[in-house]
């Protein structure tokens, strides 16, 4: 995993000096067997990405060592900070010896705001398709075979709440170097740097 | 007169008008990962994934396979520095067996042509590896050379595209040369250099899948070969970047693997293969396109389809018309007419009488009215323009001088622009013949140089002209005729009105042409 993750401390961690958020849970990756990335259609991934692989998939704020069961396997959540403005999936998986493609990889962190804050824009871009939820509502989804470009896929308005903000992810992959990128933007575009995020 | 028209016709059947589908490269132009387009002693060359590749001896229209390289493996590039083509390519990786572990290779030879005596590669050595595991995968190798300095650019969307420095004396990398990472999900990089900036193109999108590969060639720039790369909005390419300049469109899936062709001040064209020319078959095809520049980024152009316009000039705006007499139209009551009628004198207020013979429009409010006053117009109805079956009797029958003029939208003034086949072409395109719409009336040069219309096409070569697309999005319209050693002779505006054929001038409106829409 090392050098593009580092083991997540307790305590609140600052978006890099772009606004990326880079302190996330991470779960390893369930197997979907996928030989190809032309299937990742709206339909396909909406439906595959809000299946329930595991109880309380889309409301739990695990903890770093917390294990799921997916059929025959067992998973293993991760508290990882990524090194570099991306998560990069694939080497998160390299590096824990699982599998690389035919994947789903869930991904939880909380974002810390000191204030509300209304019109700030949830900013994504994936290596492949993936899904968002701020606070249990889906606010931005990327479909199709695509890889990760920063900024790519940009959500309406949002309003982060003072205090404790639960933002939950999943990506999917075929054969590809599975990866995203996120960060709050400004109704100017800008960074919004004055958060942070943290393990709960 | 009739007689010679029907001459006429029968003569130009003997060279084929091309239909207006998309102008696709003649010949065989199948390649997969085309090389940059190399010129090598009369004829162009390009290599592809696999070994071998495409031959064009009759300027870069029609190709056919030919071309030989030794080494296999994929996604080739050419550059020529002093009296070596050195050709890259890569073995290995590329993922499609599953590993990431490749090998860039650059080797030489003294030519192309594989009849050559002198036609052998040497030295072939690898420049860079990748070992299948480090974040990178060493295929798609292009070159650049600029100020004395070689760079090798390559990689594909496993990992990062690298730039490396080599040797242009040997072709080898510098011993204190390292790859820098310069950009993420690109691969068929292609590194260029204009007026102080370096570019880095790439495709972003699905190669190898047919009608529906979502292959498309985006750009980023830097002050330094070994970046910061970004695109127009700032974004990095290490971050997913890249302004688009060429996508799908048309009959062509997939554009990839970008190649630049500089053939003058302010003509440059670029090379490509498409994943899936769906009107042959879906097959893999090599094509050639202007490259055009707007505000410092390039911008993949379209080749020209013809079609008829008004051939209006840069310089002063005026439109290539036949030097006739200029018939007046009905519609010349431009306010303060009465009801309906023909035309007639004006009223001392100034407006010009009607020519005489001139046919007349006709219908009430044909004169057009202007405000109500004590002479209401009748109801408003369309004029039609001008015909050709109402001026072209009053033509001289033999050649016709050519003048600019202000553009009136008549039949003297409309120029038909048809591809002609089997007459060979230039690189991209074939040539045209260009005629007054609805006649067979011809652009032609003359033995002396001058610029004419005559009376009827016949597809001798005087008539056949090269249109070049330049880097503004303005053209350059050449015959095929004539040449000059200090460069092209092209239809010019050496005067505001007077066209006449003279040596090209890049940075001149006079040798600069628009077609617009009649």
């Amino acid at each position: 995993m090392s050098p593009y993750f580092v083991p997540a401390t307790n305590g609140p961690k600052a978006p890099d000096a772009d606004g990326f958020l880079q302190r996330w849970l991470i779960l390893e990756p369930i197997n979907k067997p996928n030989r190809s990335n032309t299937v990742f259609t709206d339909t396909y991934v909406r439906k595959t990405l809000t299946t329930e692989y595991f109880p309380d998939q889309m409301t739990a704020v695990p903890k770093s060592g917390d294990k799921v069961t997916v059929g025959d396997q067992q998973l293993t959540w991760h508290s990882v900070d990524a090194t570099n403005f991306d998560a990069k999936l694939f080497n998160f998986a390299y590096g824990l010896n699982k599998q690389t493609y035919g994947v789903i990889f869930w991904a939880v962190t909380i974002v810390n705001s000191p204030r509300e804050r209304k019109d700030v824009r949830l900013a994504v871009g994936s290596n492949g398709a993936s899904m968002w939820w701020l606070n249990g509502s889906d606010v931005v989804d990327l479909f199709n075979d695509r890889r990760m470009v920063m900024d790519d896929v940009v959500s309406r308005p949002l309003t982060l709440n003072k205090g404790k903000n639960v933002l939950r992810g999943a990506v999917i992959n075929g054969p590809g170097l599975s990866d995203f990128c996120l960060r709050f933007i400004d109704e100017n575009g800008n960074p919004v740097k004055d958060i942070t995020t943290s393990l709960q | 007169m009739k007689f010679l028209i029907r001459v006429a016709s029968l003569l130009s059947l003997l060279s084929v008008s091309l239909p207006h589908s998309a102008i696709a490269l003649n010949g065989d132009p199948y390649i997969h990962d085309p090389s940059t387009v190399a010129y090598d002693n009369g004829k162009y060359y390009v290599f592809g994934t696999g070994g071998g590749g495409l031959i064009s001896d009759d300027g870069g229209w029609t190709w056919h396979s030919g071309a030989v390289r030794p080494g296999g493996g994929v996604a080739p590039d050419i550059i020529k520095i002093g009296g070596r083509y050195y050709v890259t390519y890569a073995t290995g990786g590329g993922g499609m067996s599953g590993g990431h572990a490749s090998n860039v290779h650059v080797m030489w030879s003294k030519t192309l042509d594989p009849k050559s005596p002198d036609f052998a590669f040497h030295d072939d050595t690898i420049v860079a590896r990748t070992n299948g595991i480090e974040d990178a995968d060493a295929i798609d190798p292009s070159f650049l050379y600029v100020d004395g300095h070689l760079w090798i650019s390559y990689g594909t969307y496993f990992g990062s595209i690298c730039v490396l420095e080599l040797d242009p004396k040997t072709g080898k990398a510098l011993p204190i040369s390292k790859p820098v990472d310069v950009a993420i999900d690109m691969e068929a990089t292609d590194l260029i250099y204009k007026e102080g900036w370096y570019y880095l193109l790439g495709t972003h999108g699905t190669c190898c899948d047919g009608a529906n590969s979502t292959y498309n060639i985006r750009v980023g720039r830097a002050k330094k070969v070994t970046g910061p790369y970004v695109d127009n909005m700032g974004v990095p390419l290490l971050k997913g970047g890249g302004k688009l300049v060429v996508g799908a469109s048309g009959r062509y899936m997939g554009p990839g693997h970008f190649g630049r062709l500089i053939l003058g001040d302010d003509v440059e064209k670029f090379s490509c293969h498409y994943e899936a020319d769906l009107d042959r078959s879906g097959r893999s095809v090599l094509d050639i396109r202007p490259l055009l520049w707007k505000d410092g980024w390039p911008v993949g152009g379209d080749n020209f389809q013809g079609g008829t316009f008004e051939i209006q000039s840069q310089r002063s705006g005026g439109a290539l018309e036949l030097g006739v007499d200029f018939v007046r139209m009905a519609g010349n009551r431009g306010f303060g007419g009465g009801p309906g009628g023909g035309p007639r004198p004006a009223a001392g207020n100034g407006a010009a009488g009607a020519a005489p013979g001139a046919p007349a429009a006709g219908g009430p409010g044909a004169g057009g009215s202007f405000g109500g006053g004590r002479n209401a117009p009748g109801p408003v109805a369309p004029v039609p323009n001008q015909q050709l079956s109402q001026v072209e009797s009053a033509w001289p029958p033999g050649n016709i001088e050519l003048r600019l003029d202000d553009y009136m939208v008549r039949p003297n003034q409309e120029w038909t622009i048809t591809p002609v086949a089997n007459v060979g072409g230039y690189l991209g395109q074939p040539f045209f013949k260009i005629t007054i719409a609805g006649t067979e009336r011809a652009l032609a040069t003359t033995p002396d140089g001058q610029v004419v219309a005559v009376p009827a096409y016949t597809g001798a070569p005087e008539q056949l002209w090269q249109i070049d697309q330049l880097i503004d999005g303005t053209y350059r319209i050449q015959p095929k005729v004539m040449s000059d050693p200090n460069g092209p002779v092209v239809l010019s505006a050496i005067g505001a009105s007077t066209p006449a054929l003279v040596k090209f001038e890049p940075k001149s409106d006079r040798s600069r042409w628009n077609f617009r829409t009649p």
